[in-house]
């Protein structure tokens, strides 16, 4: 089956489907007698609850129910799920605000849900809620991250003390200052990563279908990792697991961001089970920059020490990181999971990291792409380029001596991470080939004539991927010799339908046509966790090739039995001997293993297997990213004129695929570097990039031709070689751009450029820099 | 008060009853439950829903669906042969791999025909600034705008 193997660009086999408007997405799933519901939102950022009356609402036309937080106590339902575990400076644990569905008398960001309506369509619901009596007293709010923990700001919750959820360190404090106080050169910058949201562009949406008679509820809804998530909602429900069936169709996209069981899932659950009817909800794209969680919002104290050769002495890095207004199991992880990427590619032997995680009066920050990986790259790449820049050397250059050779290979970094592999040098010097980096300076001075300001930049980065976990598979062969692969993964749009089909299609010989791929609907998936973190291919794909195998082996055995042989050859789904003409397919194998006289003694029958795999070890893509862009004097406009990438995620499974992961992920560092920011009025907490007319996403046209090239160097921490693809894209887009700007602006004196670097903002940069130049 | 409408979708007469505020996407998503035209903003920025309306382009999410009165309307699941064959649009959008979730892809899908239809032959740079009115979350739009490129090509061949 060479057509399909790993490693071939196999296109995916869920697009004719999709292509033909055949998707089947939440909002295109109706239920006979289905209501539709509608969330009153918070209008303040901070505000008690002074009168809440939904009595003339309740009479509304087309109303069937009006939930506060009086059903949702009643209803014996708990509140929803929040992250635990971490602590605080003097060892105490972390603040853990109970995390209500609907709020009872105070509400702490713009969006906090109050009320659900639910009538006979949307519209009925929509105009039901302007009937709710609500009252509100304002109270102070503070969103900006910066100003939370200082003394004095307004709390989120009155018993947490300057706002602080909890503080954790990595590195060796001690070795860290030592290595400061000896090193000859410091560069050190406050670096802000903005706020901004995953604006999938399917908004979340849930339908709740209670069934009183079986007593269970099913819940068709956006998520990642269906096991997981059944697991969160049965603990809000207060149900065991056996009671609740959760069911993913489509999922438009989600970068982590739908990964949570929000205020919604339950309350559609709970309007089913009170109206007996089913009960939809789907956002609304304005309403989703107010409900969804964002992701990101750092602002990060870095330094680095160097000695006057540019060597790499020490890293040392107070970080604060926004929590919102409450926590999600897993969003606190964003502050501490991926603190090691700030060690980089280098062999700097101190690093000091200490995160202080806060609540502000905003949405939850849920990981989006990278989690915490984007920033972190940010965070040492920038500090990078401002060293070259201090001691006037090359920034290939710089990163190149400071770079863990492969002969250092395994390598444990001053953060936590051991890197097993990685050939960083070939890497980066592939790259400076493909963009041709010795003849920018030419590019540069001929951008000046047309009134451009060019400037280049790079970025290396590395991050763990496929972190300790477990996934399921099964491989299920039917009576006609077809067959279904479940994996307890869940594609948001990166294909897994295609590369497990690829697996087992190569392996068993069974053209893909015939292979069934199902995900997502928790009465069928045995095991797993879900898709997260750069993990599916790493454990989502061993899982589905260890139940492969062990059909194959199973298969073989019958085959041998049924031949009358010892055993058997095999190749391309065919079984034979050389002792015998007579051959077998895998097909031929397959029915026949229904019956027992097909079978060695004591062998059950059937053709199917079923895989539970546990991943120890995580592993580290890693890649260079080279950006050339333009910025127009006049109006601060970016062009990128050019991009080039060269990843190494291990064995490439599928190139078609890959690319897709690494260009999707680099438009989403590149739109966070110059356009995208969720922006807070600092008075009255509004959020002021509600809409898609106020939060600028990236078009087609802000970005040229990308190219890449893989340089795959296999990992041995997985059977199939491959390290994570789903985040590496973002994570060194951030820091490229940001390198790219500051470059271009350099001859001006400017050494940062804040995200997002919108025209206006680079207009002030250059305008402020020639006024004091 | 509801109005009778009545307008051609994929070729076969439809009738419907309908509040008077109904965009042409609620018509032909819950009336019609043809699907595949999806919503993914309120502000007519993304494209998701774009459909053709006498072969012309449209966001059907800012057109009242009594605007369509009369009218021949072509949705994602027209677009295909009778027989099943892909149009060379949406062939082009699986080879190009122009499609990750598969949310914005019947808008861009359409959308990719207008531009085909307009301007064949257009180069990277046009056909990148014609998708202003379309987002993708996902791909980064390289594999949306070969598509677009590669079938317009084809189409332009053909015809």
């Amino acid at each position: 089956m060479g057509e399909f193997a790993i490693g071939q660009p196999v296109p995916r086999f869920e697009d004719p489907r999709l292509l033909r408007g055949g998707g089947r997405y939440v909002d295109d799933m109706a239920f006979p007698g289905m209501l539709y519901g509608f969330v009153l939102r918070s209008p303040h950022a901070h505000a008690k609850i002074t009168r809440l009356d939904v009595t003339r609402a309740e009479a509304a036309p087309g109303v069937a129910a009006v939930l506060t937080w009086k059903d949702w106590a009643a209803s014996g339902y708990g509140d929803l799920p929040t992250a635990k575990g971490k602590t605080k400076r003097d060892g105490s644990p972390m603040y853990r605000p109970k995390f209500p569905a609907l709020v009872k008398d105070r509400v702490r960001y713009v969006g906090d849900p109050i009320a659900f309506i639910v009538a006979d369509t949307y519209h009925q619901a929509q105009d039901a809620a302007e009937l709710i009596d609500i009252d509100f007293e304002a109270l102070p709010a503070v969103t900006s991250l910066a100003d939370a923990s200082k003394p004095g700001a307004p709390l989120v919750h009155d018993d947490c003390e300057n706002n602080i959820c909890f503080i954790y360190t990595e590195g060796d404090k001690a070795k860290a200052d030592a290595a400061f106080t000896a090193a000859p050169i410091i560069v050190k910058k406050r670096f802000t990563i903005s706020r901004v949201t995953a604006a999938t562009m399917e908004t979340r949406g849930s339908i709740g279908v209670y069934d009183a008679a079986a007593d269970r509820y099913t819940c068709y809804t956006t998520l990642q990792r269906a096991l997981n998530f059944r697991e969160e909602l049965a603990q809000t429900l207060r149900v065991p697991e056996s009671k609740l069936r959760v069911v993913a169709g489509d999922i438009g996209g989600s970068f982590g961001m739908k990964s949570g069981v929000f205020n919604e899932v339950g309350l559609v659950l709970l309007g089913s089970k009170i109206t007996g009817r089913p009960v939809k909800w789907v956002c609304t794209r304005s309403e989703s920059f107010v409900a969804d969680a964002h992701g990101r919002d750092n602002v990060a104290d870095a330094e680095l020490a160097l000695d006057r050769s540019g060597k790499f002495l020490g890293l040392r890095v107070n970080n604060l990181v926004a929590m919102g207004a409450y926590t999600q199991p897993g969003t606190d992880s964003g502050a501490f999971s991926n603190v090691g990427t700030m060690a980089g590619v280098y062999t700097f032997p101190a690093g000091y990291v200490d995160v202080t995680a806060v609540y502000t009066h905003t949405n939850i920050i849920r990981p989006f792409r990278g989690n915490g990986r984007p920033e972190a790259a940010f965070v040492i790449e920038r500090l990078v380029d401002m060293a070259a820049d201090e001691i006037g050397m090359d920034a290939a250059e710089i990163r190149r001596i400071n770079m863990i050779p492969p002969q250092s290979m395994p390598y444990q970094t001053a953060l936590s991470f051991k890197y097993d592999n990685g050939e960083f040098e070939r890497v980066l010097d592939t790259s400076l080939e493909m963009i041709d980096y010795k003849g920018f300076e030419a590019r540069r001075a001929e951008a000046r004539q047309r009134g451009k300001l060019r400037g280049i930049g790079m970025s290396y980065t590395i991050e763990k991927a496929g972190a300790p976990g477990y996934e399921g598979a099964e491989v299920r062969f039917d009576r006609t010799g077809s067959l279904t692969v479940v994996c307890g993964a869940v594609t948001q749009g990166q294909g897994h339908e295609t590369v497990f089909k690829q697996i087992v299609s190569d392996t068993l010989g069974i053209h893909p046509d015939e292979i069934h791929y199902l995900q997502g609907d928790t009465d069928q998936v045995f095991f797993g966790e879900g898709t997260g973190g750069s993990r599916t291919s790493a454990l989502g794909g061993t899982a589905v090739m260890l139940a492969t195998n062990k059909v194959l082996d199973k298969a073989r055995k019958i085959a041998a039995h049924m031949l009358q042989v010892d055993q058997v050859d095999y190749a391309d789904g065919v079984f034979t001997n050389p002792k015998t003409n007579r051959s077998l397919t895998m097909k031929d194998v397959a029915k026949a293993s229904l019956h027992p006289k097909n079978l060695p003694q004591e062998m059950e029958v059937g053709l199917n297997a079923s895989a539970s795999h546990y991943a120890k070890v995580q592993n580290y893509p890693n890649g260079c990213h080279i950006v050339e862009l333009e910025i127009d004097e006049d109006t601060g406009q970016v062009e990128i004129e050019r991009y080039v990438v060269v990843d190494d995620v291990g064995t490439v499974l599928n190139p078609k695929l890959l690319k897709g992961q690494i260009i999707g992920g680099i438009s989403q560092g590149v739109g966070q570097m110059l356009m995208e920011e969720i922006r807070f009025d600092p008075d009255s907490g509004q959020n002021l990039t509600g809409s898609f007319m106020d939060y600028c996403m990236p078009h087609a046209e802000a970005f040229p031709h990308i190219d890449i090239k893989s340089h795959p160097v296999p990992t041995a921490t997985n059977p199939l070689g491959v390290k994570g693809a789903g985040e590496a894209g973002c994570v060194g887009a951030l820091p490229a751009v940001g390198n790219a700007l500051v470059d271009a602006l350099s001859h001006l004196g400017v050494r940062h450029v804040d995200m997002p670097a919108t025209p206006e903002r680079l207009w002030r940069v250059m305008d402020e820099a020639k006024r004091a130049g | 008060m509801d109005i009778d409408v009545k307008m051609t979708v994929n070729g076969k007469a439809v009738t419907g009853k309908v509040e008077p505020r109904t965009l042409l996407v609620q018509f032909i998503r819950e009336h019609l439950r043809l699907t595949g035209t999806h919503v993914g903003c309120d502000t007519t920025q993304c494209g998701c829903c774009v459909v053709h309306v006498d072969g012309v382009a449209m966001k059907s999410c800012t057109m009242l669906a009594v605007q369509a009165e009369g009218r021949s309307v072509t949705t994602i699941e027209g677009l295909a042969a009778a027989d099943g064959t892909l149009h060379p649009m949406q062939e082009a959008f699986r080879e190009h791999h122009g499609l990750q979730c598969g949310f914005c892809t019947p808008g861009m899908v359409m959308m990719g025909v207008d531009i085909a239809r307009r301007l064949p032959n257009a180069d990277e740079k046009t056909v990148r600034h014609q998708l202003e009115g379309n987002i993708c979350r996902c791909t980064g739009y390289q594999g949306i705008v070969e598509a677009i490129m590669d079938a317009s090509a084809k189409m332009a061949a053909k015809a």
